[in-house]
């Protein structure tokens, strides 16, 4: 799910020669929050003045800069394309993946300034590296996956097309850590489950083939879960596969208030 | 052998840098105005409250602090309350049909301007008959 893009401590500095800059190329500043836990005390800004074509992703500059610039540079990335959900971070001041935005997005003729930062609210290890435990803590305490009691049935589970569309949003999630690490009870209250769990519980309280509600109910009314909400909407907006995170909470919520599913 | 591996002397994870701001979109901001109006609300309840009950001490020290209620800054300060409370009232009747009105997230976003264009169309003739008398006070007219 995570690859990790590490470099030895030593800075690694090319020396060989720089790529062909394309044609229709313009130079953007990409400022890039750097922290090494062996040599900083807290993180700084960094900014680096590179080429890249306006169809670049974001991710694009931070292997230029990687791999032509500063070989220490760490950060995560698997599929670079929207898939894998490694490469969530703070572009321009709101959570995206680097693979999905462009540089046309962002830069224009009076600006071409990039600012790229780790997300936040989860503990800081290096560079745009951030320690995931406790989101998959959170996301695992909501019992993510199908609960069924008795016998299975003869051949598939049947449900009607009605049934399978209740909770079709929330099973786009790729579990990228947009959401939570964009809401602001998140930031300042650690034992929140966060937004991408209750999308992971919602994925299921709402699946009528699963018999797991009631305790997924339970465990979310409690005093960290979907209560703390105070919907701000930063969810719905960093989700990057479009996912209606604050109304599949407020759908959860509004099924603990009424005990009705 | 022991690595050179240099430990920071705190120990812990580094705090965030300073300044990294989020920049969330409207419904962020719905959210930051809604909590320091209900903390301004609150201060003003707290200090109603106290004044208020200055006239179960004496009817006359109750007079003494009002009369020092009646100038312009104070005047600014009520328009800015009344400011506060109707955000603060148009917002939280946002956040109910949010949280139980089935399409209430969808709408959220348009919701939050109804209210601001709301809000604006209150405040522009309120805080003229507000401040009407004050300004004329000070800026010499006919009265």
């Amino acid at each position: 799910m995570t690859a990790t893009l590490n470099a030895d401590l030593a800075p690694v500095q090319h020396t060989g020669p720089l790529p062909p800059v394309p044609d229709g190329a313009v130079m953007v500043t990409v400022n890039l929050q750097r922290f090494n836990p062996e040599l900083d005390d807290a993180p700084h800004m960094e900014s680096y003045r590179i080429p890249a074509l306006p169809t670049d992703r974001i991710l694009n500059l931070l292997h230029y800069i990687k791999w032509y610039i500063d070989g220490t540079l760490a950060f995560r990335r698997s599929c670079a394309h929207g898939i894998c959900g490694s490469d969530a971070m703070r572009i321009n001041g709101r959570n995206r993946l680097g693979c999905k935005v462009l540089v046309k997005d962002l830069v224009t003729a009076k600006k071409t300034e990039i600012t790229i930062e780790p997300i936040k609210g989860l503990p800081l290890e290096k560079d745009l590296i951030v320690d995931m435990e406790p989101f998959f803590d959170a996301f695992r305490s909501v019992k993510p996956y199908l609960v069924t009691h008795g016998n299975e049935p003869d051949r598939e589970w049947v449900q009607s097309i009605e049934d399978r569309e209740r909770f079709d949003d929330t099973t786009k999630c790729i579990m990228c850590a947009c959401c939570t690490t964009s809401c602001p009870v998140y930031w300042s209250a650690d034992a929140y489950v966060g937004p991408a769990a209750i999308v992971a519980a919602h994925r299921f309280i709402f699946d009528s083939r699963d018999q797991a509600a009631e305790e997924r109910l339970e465990i979310l009314s409690d005093a960290e879960g979907v209560w703390r909400c105070r919907t701000t909407f930063n969810c719905t907006d960093a989700c990057p596969r479009g996912i209606q995170v604050t109304k599949a909470i407020q759908e959860v919520k509004r099924a603990l208030m009424f005990r009705r599913i | 052998m022991a690595s050179p591996t240099a430990i920071r002397p705190s120990g812990g994870k580094p705090s965030p840098r300073r300044g990294s701001l989020y920049r969330g979109a409207e419904g962020m901001w719905s959210w930051v105005a809604h909590r320091i109006t209900g903390v301004l609300t609150f201060f003003f309840l707290f200090a109603h409250v106290l004044d208020t009950a200055l006239v179960r001490v004496s009817p006359e020290s109750y007079d003494k602090v009002i009369e020092t209620y009646k100038n312009p800054f104070v005047n600014l300060l009520e328009v800015g309350l009344v400011g506060a409370v109707l955000y603060h009232a148009f917002n939280g009747i946002r956040i109910m049909l949010i949280d139980f009105w089935s399409k209430g997230p969808r709408y959220q976003r348009q919701m939050l301007w109804a209210i601001v264009v709301v809000w604006v169309l209150v405040m522009l003739p309120g805080a003229y008959f507000m401040l009407e008398r004050n300004i004329r006070h000070i800026f010499g007219g006919g009265a």
